[in-house]
């Protein structure tokens, strides 16, 4: 189970990526092998206001749905229109290429570190 | 509450399988993925582990006589050799389980029920048998069932090592034999819940572990993978096969869900009978399949709207890994259930436009 040590997690087990005022976020390998292979995505339009801990969106797979929480609040800068286009691709890449939305951030919401995730995964 | 370990249970975490508690059973969801798991059956073949079914065996002179009784179909009239899908109802005339019954031999009978539904029905087996001159035994926990499915099947069981694999070419769909694997008995179905050819294998527990890993030897140029049953509930969805506890239900009578049929009225005397003859009120709702655009599923639960209001519910729902648009079982009211009509489902506060259209929304035969 990937779970790389640059980036910041959280409970709902997204992944954030800090570059300067931007937040990348993703949902981390274990979500994406739980809910099996994704069919569909809905993400925030860019320019969507978010706050920290609400409901945007959705990962459907064949099986079940999973609710995209944000994890920052702030405003979206960009849909990955790769993922919309080619939502497997969250499966495959979830640490890359799979990345979800990006956001220009104000505040970050409750994250932990890859080891604080990592022992809460394993419980 | 501790799950049943299938007796392949071993074989499918060396394979990494993730699991899923099934009716009390710990079952491979997938092993690697649903999707590649569901085109492999569409193409090539899959190897199913199914153990976790009921099998219910009556033996004696009265035994096809208790069937008749007990279940809703005329199972005494059955050649051996040959399977028939049955129902076995309650006395409202209601669904108390969909069943897979096998003629064995002139006074033997298998009858396999779900495994969600296995004590449900062997008790009602035997209560309804207990006149008849006939013994009832529910072999669940010592009987292991392999089924191999898609365009592959026959020519993997050809292939594999210590299969006695006569006569499977010439068996026709829902026919059985009794073969050998290692000179142990095997009970082969042309049987599946797939919407494929394909086979499914009875043997005892104490077997299933060498017959899995000689199929899967076998199976290696044949393309064959190993499946879960994620990818098992998308199939027979495509195939338009109903799910107990989605599709048939105690709430259900056989006329809502298209399986009038099923139910022999010639009989004077079963189980359900006056139930089904009191037939079903003017608005009770009806099994239809529907589909929509884009890729966005209705799922179970979900409600279908129409005029402005609720006309039903979604059963089972699912992007289809085969046709590549979403398809749907509901239960709606007569009035929208007719081919053609247009209604909307609501997936999670979105309105989804969804048409009801003939079922099965996949067929092989379609499709060659």
């Amino acid at each position: 189970m990937s779970i790389p040590a640059n980036l910041q997690y959280t409970s709902e087990h997204e992944w954030i990526r800090v570059e300067g005022s931007v937040a990348v976020v993703g949902i981390t390998q274990y979500a994406a092998d739980a809910l099996g292979d994704i069919v569909y995505v809905d993400l925030p339009k860019a320019g969507t206001t978010i706050s920290a801990g609400s409901i945007v969106g959705e990962a459907e797979s064949t099986k079940s749905v999973g609710e995209l929480f944000a994890p920052v609040s702030g405003d979206i800068v960009e849909a990955n229109q790769a993922v919309i286009d080619s939502p497997e691709l969250v499966n495959s890449d979830p640490y890359g290429a799979g990345w979800l939305f990006s956001v220009n951030f104000s505040s970050i919401g409750d994250v932990m570190s890859a080891d604080d995730y990592e022992a809460m995964i394993a419980e | 509450m501790t799950l049943t370990q299938s007796p392949l249970d071993a074989i499918h975490r060396e394979r990494g399988a993730s699991f899923t508690d099934f009716a009390g059973w710990d079952m491979p969801v997938r092993y690697t993925s649903d999707l590649a798991e569901h085109h492999a059956v569409r193409s090539s073949a899959g190897i199913f582990d199914l153990s976790h079914m009921a099998e219910i065996y009556l033996t004696g002179p009265g035994a096809a006589a208790a069937l008749d009784y007990a279940l809703a179909g005329t199972l005494s009239s059955i050649p051996l050799g040959r399977a028939k899908y049955s129902l076995i109802l309650s006395e409202a005339g209601t669904v108390v389980d969909d069943v897979i019954v096998y003629r064995l031999g002139e006074e033997k009978f298998l009858v396999v029920a779900n495994a969600g539904n296995r004590f449900p029905a062997a008790a009602a087996i035997r209560d309804r048998a207990e006149s008849f001159d006939c013994v009832v035994e529910d072999r669940s926990e010592e009987v292991a069932l392999i089924a191999v499915q898609g365009p592959n099947a026959l020519a993997i069981l050809e292939a594999t090592q210590g299969f006695s694999a006569e006569g499977l070419a010439e068996l026709g769909y829902y026919r059985c034999l009794p073969r050998e694997f290692n000179g142990e008995s095997v009970l082969v179905g042309r049987t599946g819940y797939t919407g494929e050819d394909g086979f499914e294998l009875y043997i005892d527990n104490a077997h299933a572990a060498d017959l899995w890993r000689a199929l899967e030897a076998a199976g290696a140029e044949f393309d064959l993978l190993a499946c879960g049953l994620a990818c098992r509930d998308t199939l027979r969805l495509e195939a338009g096969m109903p799910l107990y506890g989605h599709e048939l239900s105690l709430d259900l009578k056989p006329v809502q869900v298209g399986m009038e049929k099923v139910v022999d009225m010639s009989k004077d005397n079963f189980v359900g009978r006056d139930g089904v003859m009191a037939g079903v009120s003017a608005n009770a709702p009806r099994l239809v399949g529907l589909q929509s655009e884009g890729k966005r599923a209705g799922r179970a639960d979900y409600p279908v709207h129409a005029n402005g209001r609720t006309i039903g519910v979604v059963t089972s729902g699912a992007l289809s890994p085969t046709l590549g648009f979403p398809i749907a079982f509901a239960l709606i009211e007569p009035d929208f259930a007719e081919l053609g009509t247009t209604v909307t489902v609501d997936v999670r506060g979105t309105e989804i436009p969804a048409v009801v259209v003939p079922l099965p929304f996949y067929s092989r035969k379609a499709r060659s």
